[in-house]
């Protein structure tokens, strides 16, 4: 089957798409959009949230043809058209809050909805918005650092 | 369904800096040296999902393969018929034993492990057959098509069973894998005061995030270029040359992107399989295996069993230590020998202990193999010898941090091999320290209104609104070894070329030192940037194109790469200086870098002039083989000699609220002190300091494999579970640095001491809280609640 989706702005097409695959397989492997990772592939891990129609979905649970006519936006969609980091993504550099850099594209996108939603998000409510991301090598303190770090330079920006 | 069709576009593999992920990102000043905390090079690809990790790359006419594997912990391969696979259209190969050209055993200690099973098979999990595809679905469908028979044999599950001479021999020299003996001082001690016990640790898996995964792509002339992600790419190249058959000048490896590695990707997974599948077909292989073929895919931390005895005196000074450690390898050896090392020799705790009677057993049985996890070995000893040690001080009525500061380890101690510890270790100071730390605030009164169910055992599961809850406060200490032990030939190799590009010195660093998320690249800048004083620093992609690494493992790259890094980098200065000289026609003068400049040695004086300006068209490049001290075997019937480099110490102090109605646990704080020597990128440790803590939460109360008859019930991570940001506290760090005179800058390995007392600090709290004994890990809410 044919899957037309408009991911990061920019219309993708893909062909000859097998009904068993997920949109986390499409975008990787058909589309050239590796970016959203493939840590589980169960809905357990977070690492392929991705933004489907506006909310942030594990890309790996949505089967393909669901995403059809959907606009998507993946961590390769987070920068500006020239390149220039979202506050989110350079704090998480600048906080350490990368390691393997595994989870980091869920993590992005999953702070990132958090902070349209939430510009200033106590600790406890960054906890609950990320316990759906599952990291292994940072303990989670840097992340949060990271979050706080984006908060607080969106937060000057308005 | 119709049938899947081909897939394409992806991610080159890594030819390009860019690709695989470890592009400069020039820093100036001081910014970049040690000491600092620059950002990691690979920053800016991780966080725009460009980074390449293995599972990401692709090729024009690349294929996919998987493997099959077996459904019994022990059988007999009577046939495998793969006529009906082979016929599956969109299959290109299906290989069997039959088909590894070379020797068809890999391993890293002792080769006991088939490439694909031939004829027995020793665990559920083992691999037996491959198929390449076209599509990953399409070559599952074929692979679920080969027929295989099998004749069951009874399985050994037990790891103290599996030496009982009735039991099933798994392999020709029986299943015995290693007996450490450690004899030291009076072998019939006595002592006022006794405690025994015995204790479990379950099966932990390293669960890193990308699961293994890499490209195996045919040179067209009989050889392959494999990109795979992995710790070691040397083992690795070893290994893999052995199965083809074929000389390390055909089979080059290039790190691909390592989504975590933890010890889990020290042994091999899909290399050779890929490279077969590569070599047979003629085209580009890839292998990414799933979530769960993941836990059958790599070796997980040896769970074990220990008993324990020891005595002191009632003053509270340790006088002996017996113990019987049983440590269960699984089906294949990986680097049981070496954990049994590490679990023997550090059996007894960062303490002095004139009496030592040790017993450290590794074995084979038809479990999961075990293998390398940070913290290796010395993590599952530490759970005895810290329950022993709140024991003792309970039974002396000694406060327990006051008790382990009374025979601490320091400087100066002999350890249980009669090995002298010759640098800082400040066991003592770091228990203090985390003592005197603040504590969180009170617990949240059950009365109050307005209850933060996030703040509580259960969480949102609005189990409990403060009601039923206590809380303890617990302590440990651990001790690991830095690098490899026991007389093994630990060396690193470094390339360093420094040039004039575009007008500006550039120095580019070459290692084979797989960076797996730790930061090594960084690392690796840094250290030429404080050398050589040029902000410009490529560190190009890790590949079999210059000398050995070694493993990234047992906390060991910034010690031993970074030796070889820095040392390369004094020997390109040296011949820098040559030029200088020659130039300056001062035969005698001493010189040093800075910004780009070189500069006179003595303070006072200004620069000579640009570092490109005496280089002009020359380029130097230095390679060097690093090697630190080394080591010697330990006797072999007493255990006794200096089997390691260096010791690494961290202590925990955990503070844990449990629901004891209900068994629900939740920590409150896990604070940690611990020497790093010096910390060369303070950012960077107190981030494997948190994820070493982490690590070691998650076996204390949550991880464990479960593993029954040697089938592996919860390969998923909606059954295996790893903690979450709601599951891990605030840690407070508190990085001491004391240099250790021997290693390169005074560095201390830093990675898995953390890993090593946190678990045994947290359950200690648990204990406090509580009253138990609890002597398994993880603990459960049965575990406290009592309930079958």
């Amino acid at each position: 089957m044919r899957v037309t989706a408009t991911v990061n702005g920019v219309e993708h097409q893909a062909d000859d798409v097998w009904p068993g695959e997920s949109l986390l397989f499409v975008l990787r492997e058909r589309m050239g959009l590796p970016g959203s990772k493939n840590a589980c592939e169960q809905g357990e891990c977070g690492s392929c949230t991705v933004y489907l129609d506006g909310v942030p979905v594990c890309a790996c649970l949505v089967a393909a043809g669901q995403a059809d006519g959907c606009a998507i936006v993946t961590v390769e969609g987070l920068a500006d058209a020239d390149g220039g980091l979202h506050p989110v993504q350079q704090a998480f550099i600048e906080a350490g809050a990368v390691q393997c850099g595994f989870c980091t594209p869920g993590l992005l996108v999953a702070a990132h909805d958090l902070l349209a939603r939430e510009p200033d998000p106590a600790d406890a409510d960054i906890r609950e918005a990320l316990a759906g991301n599952l990291c292994r090598c940072t303990g989670y303190e840097k992340i949060l650092d990271a979050v706080r770090l984006a908060a607080s330079r969106l937060g000057e920006g308005r | 369904m119709s049938t899947p069709a081909p897939v394409r576009p992806g991610r080159k593999p890594g030819v390009d800096p860019a690709d695989a992920g470890i592009a400069d990102v020039g820093i100036a000043g001081e910014n970049g040296k040690i000491g600092a905390s620059p950002a990691r090079p690979d920053g800016r690809l991780k966080v725009t999902g460009e980074f390449a990790y293995g599972s990401d790359l692709w090729m024009d006419d690349m294929i996919w393969g998987v493997t099959l594997r077996s459904p019994h912990p022990h059988a007999r391969i009577t046939s495998i018929g793969i006529g009906e696979a082979l016929a599956t259209a969109g299959v290109y190969a299906v290989l069997t034993a039959d088909d590894v050209p070379g020797q068809n055993v890999c391993g890293l200690e002792h080769p006991d492990q088939p490439v694909l099973a031939a004829d027995l098979v020793r665990y559920i999990g083992e691999p037996v057959a491959l198929v390449a595809a076209n599509h990953p679905e399409v070559a599952r469908l074929a692979a679920s098509k080969i027929v295989v028979g099998y004749e069951p044999l009874p399985p050994v599950t037990d790891a103290e069973a599996a030496l009982d001479p009735a039991a099933p021999q798994l392999h020709p020299a029986g299943n015995l894998l290693r007996h450490l003996k450690i004899r030291k001082g009076d072998q019939a001690p006595s002592a006022d005061v006794v405690i025994k016990g015995s204790y479990q640790i379950g099966m932990q898996d390293q669960a890193f995030l990308g699961p293994e995964a890499g490209l195996a792509v045919p040179d067209g002339t009989g050889g392959v270029d494999l990109y795979v992600s992995t710790q070691a790419l040397h083992v690795d190249q070893q290994q893999v040359c052995a199965a083809l058959g074929l000389p390390a000048d055909r089979v080059r490896l290039t790190l691909a992107g390592v989504g975590g590695a933890f010890g889990g990707r020290e042994d091999l997974s899909m290399h050779v399989h890929a490279c077969l599948l590569a070599l047979y077909t003629g085209k580009p292989v890839k292998m990414v295996y799933s979530r769960e073929e993941s836990f059958f895919g790599h070796v997980h931390r040896h769970p074990a069993l220990i008993r324990y005895e020891h005595g002191a005196d009632n003053d509270g000074t340790l006088k002996y230590v017996k113990a019987a450690i049983y440590l269960d390898g699984g089906a294949y050896a990986s680097s049981t020998s070496a954990v049994v090392g590490n679990a023997g020799t550090m059996g007894a705790g960062p303490y002095v202990v004139p009496n030592v009677h040790i017993d450290c057993y590794g074995v084979y049985t038809n479990n999961p193999p075990c293998g390398a996890m940070r913290g290796f070995g010395s993590v599952q000893a530490a759970f005895g010898y810290e329950a022993q040690m709140d024991k003792l001080a309970a039974a002396l009525g000694l406060d327990p941090v006051e008790f382990r500061c009374k025979n601490a380890m320091e400087q100066g101690s002999a350890g249980p091999t009669g090995q002298i510890i010759d640098s800082p270790a400040p066991v003592a100071e770091l228990l203090r320290r985390v003592e005197q730390m603040p504590l969180p605030a009170a617990q949240p009164s059950p009365t109050s209104n307005g209850t933060d169910l996030r703040l509580v055992p259960g969480g949102v599961g609005n189990t409990t609104h403060g009601e039923g809850i206590a809380r303890g406060v617990g302590y440990a200490v651990g001790y690991k070894n830095v690098g490899f032990s026991e007389g093994f030939d630990d060396y690193s190799t470094a390339r360093v070329r420094l040039e004039v590009v575009a007008g500006q010195p550039v120095v580019t660093v070459h290692t084979a030192a797989a960076e797996v998320g730790q930061g090594l690249v960084t690392i690796e800048q840094q250290i030429a940037r404080t050398e050589l004083g040029v902000s410009q620093v490529v560190v190009v992609p890790k590949d079999t194109g210059v000398g050995s690494a070694g493993s990234t493992s047992a906390s060991r790259q910034t010690y031993v790469t970074g030796g070889a890094v820095k040392q390369a980098c004094e020997q390109v200065r040296d011949r820098l200086f040559v030029l200088v000289r020659q130039r300056l026609e001062q035969p005698a003068a001493q010189f040093r870098l800075a910004d780009g400049q070189v500069w006179p040695a003595s303070a006072d004086a200004g620069p000579l002039g640009p570092i490109g300006g005496f280089l002009g068209d020359t380029v130097i490049e230095q390679t060097v083989q690093w090697r630190h001290r080394p080591t010697e075997p330990v006797d072999p019937e007493t255990g006794q000699g200096s089997a390691h480099v260096q010791y690494a110490f961290a202590a925990h102090r955990a503070v844990v609220d449990v629901d004891t109605e209900l068994g629900l646990i939740k920590v409150i704080a896990l604070d940690c002190a611990q020497d790093v020597g010096r910390a060369l990128h303070p950012q960077a440790v107190v981030g494997q300091i948190q994820g070493g803590s982490a690590q070691g939460l998650g076996l204390a109360v949550m991880e464990e494999i479960q593993v029954r008859d040697g089938r592996i019930r919860n390969p998923s991570f909606t059954d295996y579970l790893i903690p979450t940001i709601l599951d891990v506290p605030p840690m407070r760090i508190d990085v001491l640095e004391y240099p250790d005179p021997h290693a390169p800058y005074g560095v201390r390995g830093v990675g898995e001491p953390p890993t090593i007392s946190s678990g045994p600090a947290i359950v200690a709290a648990i204990r406090a809280a509580t009253g138990l004994d609890l002597d398994r890990i993880p603990v459960k809410p049965e575990h406290i609640t009592g309930t079958p």
